[in-house]
């Protein structure tokens, strides 16, 4: 019977289908393990108290990060005194401990066994602050101007919320300040320099000019006095409140309330809380700045710069994509050219992305980029403007990488249409040149939306490319804002792929930057994974609206 | 075309013509840019990978007559821009002179024009008043130090140092230079018995100076100096010791190392050619450490020099022969070793080795100059440069000038040898590098150290990137070839529609991400649980089977009612069960196996080195990489063959599976070829999973649990540091090259067969 079975070829039947099962899994588990590590991020972890003693104070408070399994033998094996513990496995807990400024690691092993009691008291409070990570313990007092203003109680939560919103409202206002006129007197002091480069270079540099250069000059440093004056009055303003917490070593541990950005006490919250906790996570994930060399806070700057520069690259790929599948489709007779430049467009979208990294640094940035800047702005050299990697030289890099994808889908497009109505078009005389503007596109329109799609999705994910010809992992500006002329394209800027393998590998931190790194990779995933689904779905779509053209 | 006719018969006006044909013009030039963007892109990596396989060129530049009289030049220098240049002449003076005329307008309109060969300074080393000492030999330190010292014909020797002081008056570049004496205007005693040098090598190393004397009555002495500077008065004390060193025969050249270690002493005896080495870290006890006899057919030895770097010794012959040694350490002691050759054609008369570079010059007695770098093994010139007939020849720290006497003549000539160090078999083969103890492939381009030598070898990168790509392929290629001859031949075709897309997302998944997991999270797993990794493996397939056959045990009703379409469905739980199952026994399993210790067993037992991040995590990561390209291409090839070629097959009485091999697979294999080859295109060229999931470490071993450096990685990894224009950043372009022209070939292959497979489809 077995052999029978065999046989027949029944089990290598199975066995191409256990492929299939394994090629899903991965799937579907990269995704989930993805979303599940990526989301719990957000969600208000329990804040325990580990005991290890009944008698003494020796406790430890923090969230749990991670519990294994392991065999006794390697943590002998690694000197850890193992007297206390029976059995062959133990289980151990990574906690996540906080208080960077007090404790020289802020994530501690602890071993099961030599824990006594573990505890989620209700009062425990996890800060959140601008410096030093999170910060576990009770809260004891709420200072103003140094002076107490209330211990204990219940009213003491109440007013350490509105204290720390009046000083996070003042902190918003200080930023608001020193990226907003601050930083558009310094673009103009440094546009004012440049002037004046400008004119020594063009020999017409003449006294009336500089007094005019100086008076302008003058006027800004006298306007940036003064904005100063504010910014400082701000920055006191929000030192006025402080806080002292009780942290797990029974210590008072003062501190500023403008560091402090958030309050959470998430064992005592109830499950409806806990879900609005979690979605103002995710909004200030999403809105809010980086912090701690990208550690801590939110992505918005990468969210930003990625949309910014895949755009750019829209508008640069698709009239040259459109035109070149017009072209194969439409124009091209079947000669060795138009063989070449199918070939060409095959190897386009099959070459290696850091290759087109390399042409870009050297091609764009180098070659391109240091003649413009010889040409248009010699007044900044030997600091290049054009001539270091960039936003819009990434645009033009990831351009011509995702050409092949709008040209191969765009054709696909173009295929599906029949040829009756190419035909009857031009036999109510119209030329071929409006037969394609007035008919063929308007009907392509959703296979070229498909393509510019898959490119845009292809565009945001890759990452290697980019590390050459302009990404950085933090960039001061965006690359747009209020000063003219508003696009700067010269600027260097954030992407999340590289927010990923930065934060993920070069940070110096990796253990607590590790769930922003899953959430980060979240984002980036629902993005593309969004983005072709629609693709598909329009192409779809498109493929049913023809069929029935068709019949 | 009909087209155009009739558009011409009906048109009513001829703008629309115009507007039709300018169309098309445009039209056409967007679909030649593909083809253009192509083309740019492989000849601009050309154009920036050729210079380095340039040899050496030389341009003629001025010449006058040799400033500061005619006396006979025993030294010949340059500051470092190779603006000001000196000679030492026989009669003890050392002549400043401005070397070049400087072009540049700028500096030419203003006062301080420098017009090539005006004197900027002379003075003299002789000296005292008594007219018996005179200046008999001058030695060089290595040129990091740049100092000089002269021997006199008392049996002293005096340490000088030229300096530039440069200085910008109203902004214009101007150079001062001066001749300073370091340790004091007094000279010291080399030979206590005073006889005049007639030879001299001389080498500092801080405040520790070694002299090695030849003196007129034909004996070796060597000298240390060691100083002590008061802090206060900042005047030198000096200890010396010194020593006679006996040798048999004809003493010639001299050389000591920099770290004032080895003497080598050129012996001329009866009939053979010798080159003694003495260690002289004791100077109560110095030894002959070694004796390198030359062949007697290369003829005399009529050079020494010693390679930047300080570890390479160049012996030249009259025979034109010139030999590079270095000490390797066979068996015992370090000794020197005859490494590589080079043939200048002529009687060698002087090694000029460069500041900074392994290359040197080498000055024939036929007045040709040789310029050959010796890591690489090229001859980047040969013959006279600009046509001059060099009689002595100084090259520049910069290496951009040559400086060259000849006939009572300066020629100072521009030197154009910007990559020396890389040559096409340099890149591809074995290269014995200083310090090494036999030749290799090497991957090591920057290190903190002066002495440093870039070594660049693609070879264990190219590897790295074959290794990776071959790991990866081992894993995509059978559960990508699976998965799609399933899901196209035997799934439900509602199924079908669902799972294709599933997987096909997969390729849409930024790399990085899959690089992320890779290195954070699959490495720790793997490497903690790896006798669970291994079951799984194992497992896997047995499970599968067992499931089938117990699925064929199962009475026919139930089984008809789910068909062999949705077996892919029926065998998720069960991976997923041997999946926990595995690794949830890891630890037991390492406990009964390997004790606890999977690691520790592997390396101490088995002796296999095991990195955390290795090829089996790179060949599981990048392997789902290229899963859903090779199941995308391969399932539409087997899809595409067409269903009366199965139908007719299985009508004759053959089994599903007999027809899948004997006909599908048959007529689908160019596009799963065509899959295959495209899949290792794409894992060629990945760069993030392999820069997150490797150690990047270029070694060259295809232990699996180690890791590698590949192409790609190693250029995200070094572009952002390297020079632009340096030999680094044109050697990274390189690699760029290469891999676009694999992927090039890989795709043009697979693009062909695809084509090929489409036209008989349309036949069939």
């Amino acid at each position: 019977m077995m052999n029978n079975w065999f046989k027949s070829g029944s089990p290598w039947i199975w066995m191409t289908a256990g492929s299939v099962s394994v090629a899903l899994i991965a799937v579907l588990g990269l995704v989930a393990l993805i979303a599940w590590r990526g989301l719990s991020f957000f969600w208000p972890a329990d804040i325990y108290e580990f005991h290890f003693s009944d008698t003494e104070r020796q406790t430890i408070i923090g969230e749990i990060y991670e519990r294994e399994r392991i065999p006794v033998t390697r943590l002998s094996d690694a000197g850890v005194d193992i007297s206390q513990i029976d059995g062959e496995f133990v289980t151990r807990y990574l906690v996540k401990i906080g208080n960077r400024e007090l404790v020289p690691l802020d994530f501690t092993w602890v071993l099961e066994p030599n824990v006594v009691r573990l505890e989620t008291p209700k009062d425990l409070v996890v800060l959140e602050r601008s410096r030093n990570g999170n910060f576990y313990g009770y809260l004891h007092d709420v200072l103003e101007n140094g002076e107490s203003v209330v211990t204990g109680g219940a009213d003491i939560k109440v007013e350490l919320r509105k204290r720390m919103e009046r000083a996070l409202e003042l902190r918003n206002e200080a930023e608001s300040i020193s990226k907003g006129p601050i930083a558009r007197i310094n673009y103009e002091l440094e546009q004012l320099r440049l002037d004046r480069r400008r004119l020594e270079l063009n020999n017409s540099y003449t006294e009336a000019a500089e007094a005019e250069i100086q008076a302008q000059e003058e006027a800004l440093r006298a306007e940036y006095r003064e904005v100063e004056q504010t910014l400082f009055a701000v920055r006191a303003e929000s030192e006025r409140d402080g806080v002292i917490m009780i942290d797990m070593r029974g210590e008072e541990v003062r501190m500023s309330m403008n560091m402090v950005l958030d309050a959470t006490w998430s064992n005592d919250m109830n499950i409806l809380q806990k879900w609005g906790y979690f979605f103002s996570q995710i909004g200030k994930f999403l809105t809010e700045d980086p912090r701690e060399s990208n550690t801590e806070g939110g992505v918005f700057p990468a969210i930003f710069g990625t949309v910014f520069m895949v755009l750019l690259m829209s508008v640069i790929v698709t009239p040259f994509g459109v035109i070149a599948a017009i072209y194969l489709h439409e124009y091209a007779g079947k000669n060795s050219i138009t063989k070449l430049i199918r070939i060409a467009v095959i190897n386009l979208a099959g070459v290696p992305s850091i290759v087109y990294g390399v042409f870009g640094l050297g091609f764009f940035v180098y070659m391109v980029g240091g003649t413009l800047d010889q040409i248009f702005y010699p007044e900044s050299l030997p600091n290049p403007t054009f001539g270091t990697p960039g936003v819009l030289w990434s645009a033009l890099t990831l351009a011509i990488l995702t050409l092949p994808v709008v040209i191969v889908s765009t054709e696909e497009g173009l295929s599906r249409i029949p040829s009756a109505v190419r035909e009857g078009s031009l036999a109510l005389g119209a030329t071929k040149a409006e037969t394609i503007w007035r008919i063929i596109l308007p009907m392509a329109s959703p296979a070229i939306m498909t393509g510019l799609i898959l490119a845009v999705a292809r565009a945001a994910g890759e990452v290697a490319p980019l590390m050459l010809v302009g990404v950085v992992k933090s960039a001061p500006a965006l690359p747009v804002d209020g000063n003219f002329p508003f696009l700067h394209l010269d600027r260097k800027f954030m992407h999340l792929g590289f927010h990923i393998y930065d934060v993920g590998f070069q940070s110096p931190n990796v253990e607590a930057a590790r769930p922003l790194v899953y959430a980060t990779s979240f984002l980036l995933i629902t993005v593309i994974v969004g983005l072709n689904l629609t693709a598909i779905g329009v192409r779809n779509r498109l493929r049913e609206k023809f069929r029935a053209l068709e019949h | 075309m009909a087209m155009s006719k009739t558009s011409s018969q009906f048109s009513a006006g001829r703008t629309r013509l115009i507007k039709d044909r300018a169309a098309r013009f445009g039209v056409t030039l967007g679909g030649g840019l593909v083809l253009i963007a192509l083309l740019l892109i492989f000849f601009y990596l050309l154009y920036v990978v050729l210079p380095i396989f340039k040899p050496a060129s030389i341009d003629e530049g001025e010449r006058y007559a040799i400033p500061g009289g005619n006396a006979e030049t025993i030294m010949l220098g340059m500051e470092a821009r190779a603006e000001v240049g000196y000679r030492v002449t026989a009669d003890g003076r050392f002549v400043f002179f401005h070397l070049r005329t400087l072009d540049n307008d700028r500096d030419a309109d203003s006062a301080v024009k420098r017009n090539a060969g005006e004197i900027l300074l002379e003075t003299s080393v002789i000296h005292g008043t008594s007219p018996e000492v005179g200046l008999s030999a001058i030695a060089r330190a290595s040129q990091a130090t740049g100092d000089y010292a002269v021997g006199y014909t008392n049996g002293s020797a005096l340490v000088v140092r030229p300096e530039f002081q440069i200085t910008y008056p109203n902004d214009i570049r101007s150079i001062e230079p001066s001749l300073t004496k370091p340790y004091g205007s007094e000279p010291m005693v080399v030979d206590s018995e005073g006889a005049s040098i007639e030879r001299l090598a001389f080498e500092r190393d801080g405040e520790s100076m070694m002299f090695a004397a030849v003196t007129e009555d034909k004996r070796l002495v060597v000298s240390r100096v060691t100083g002590r500077q008061n802090m206060m008065t900042r005047r030198f004390t000096w200890s010396s010791q010194r020593a006679e060193i006996p040798v048999r025969g004809e003493v010639g050249e001299l050389l000591l190392t920099p770290n004032l270690r080895q003497l080598m002493v050129q012996v001329n005896g009866s009939g053979d050619q010798r080159v003694h080495i003495f260690n002289l870290q004791d100077m109560n006890n110095i030894t002959e450490s070694q004796i390198i006899s030359t062949d007697g057919t290369r003829g005399a030895i009529t050079s020494l020099a010693l390679l930047a770097g300080e570890s390479s010794l160049m012996i030249g012959h009259d025979s034109g022969y010139i030999s590079q040694w270095f000490e390797v350490s066979g068996e015992g002691e370090r000794q020197f070793q005859p490494i590589r050759s080079f043939n200048l054609g002529a009687a060698v008369v002087d090694i000029v080795p460069e500041q900074y570079r392994r290359s040197f010059y080498a000055v024939a007695d036929t007045g040709e100059v040789g310029i050959f770098h010796t890591t690489s093994n090229r001859e980047l010139f040969k013959g006279n440069p600009a046509g001059v007939s060099v009689e002595q020849a100084a090259v520049g720290p910069r290496a951009n000038h040559l400086v060259a006497i000849s006939d009572g003549e300066l020629h100072v000539m521009t030197l154009h040898n910007e990559h020396p160090e890389v040559s096409w078999s340099g890149i591809w083969g074995q290269i014995w590098y200083e310090n090494y103890d036999e030749p290799g492939y090497t991957w090591q381009s920057t290190s903190g150290s002066d002495n440093f030598e870039p070594k660049f070898s693609l070879v264990p990168i190219s590897f790295g990137t074959i290794k990776a790509a071959f790991y990866a392929m081992l894993i995509a290629v059978p559960i990508g070839l699976a998965a799609a001859v399933y899901t196209a031949y035997f799934m439900t075709p509602a199924l079908r529609k669902v799972v294709k897309p599933t997987i096909e997302i997969m390729e849409a998944l930024p790399t990085v991400i899959l690089g992320f997991l890779a290195g954070l999270w699959l490495a720790p797993l793997i490497e903690n649980q790896l006798p669970g990794f291994v079951a799984f493996m194992l497992l896997l397939p047995i499970s599968i089977l067992l499931a089938a056959f117990l699925w064929h045990l199962l009475p026919n009703d139930i089984r008809n009612k789910v068909t062999d379409g949705r077996a892919a469905m029926l065998l998720i739980p069960v991976v997923l069960l041997i999946g926990w199952g595995s690794f949830a026994m890891s630890d037991t399993l390492e406990l009964w196996f390997f004790d606890g210790d999977t690691r520790g067993y592997l390396t101490n037992t088995l002796g296999i080195d095991f990195d955390q991040r290795n090829a089996l995590i790179v060949g599981i990561a990048m392997g789902f990489a290229v899963i859903p390209t090779i199941f995308s291409i391969a399932e539409d090839a087997v899809f595409s063959v067409p269903k009366h070629l199965s139908s007719g097959s299985l009508a004759l009485g053959a089994t599903e599976w007999q027809t899948l091999t004997r006909v599908i697979l048959l007529t689908a294999s160019p596009g799963i070829f065509s899959a295959v080859m495209m899949g290792l295109g794409r894992a060629v060229g990945e760069t993030m999973i392999v820069l997150m999931a490797t150690g990047n470490t270029p070694i060259m071993d295809w232990n699996i649990f180690e890791g590698m450096r590949t192409l790609s990685a190693n250029i995200a990894v070094e572009m952002p540091e390297s020079e632009v224009g340096s030999t680094h950043y044109r050697i990274l372009f390189l690699a760029a090259f290469v891999l676009f022209v694999f992927t090039f070939a890989f795709n043009t292959v697979a693009e062909f067969v695809r084509q090929r497979l489409r036209e008989k489809y349309s036949s069939l």
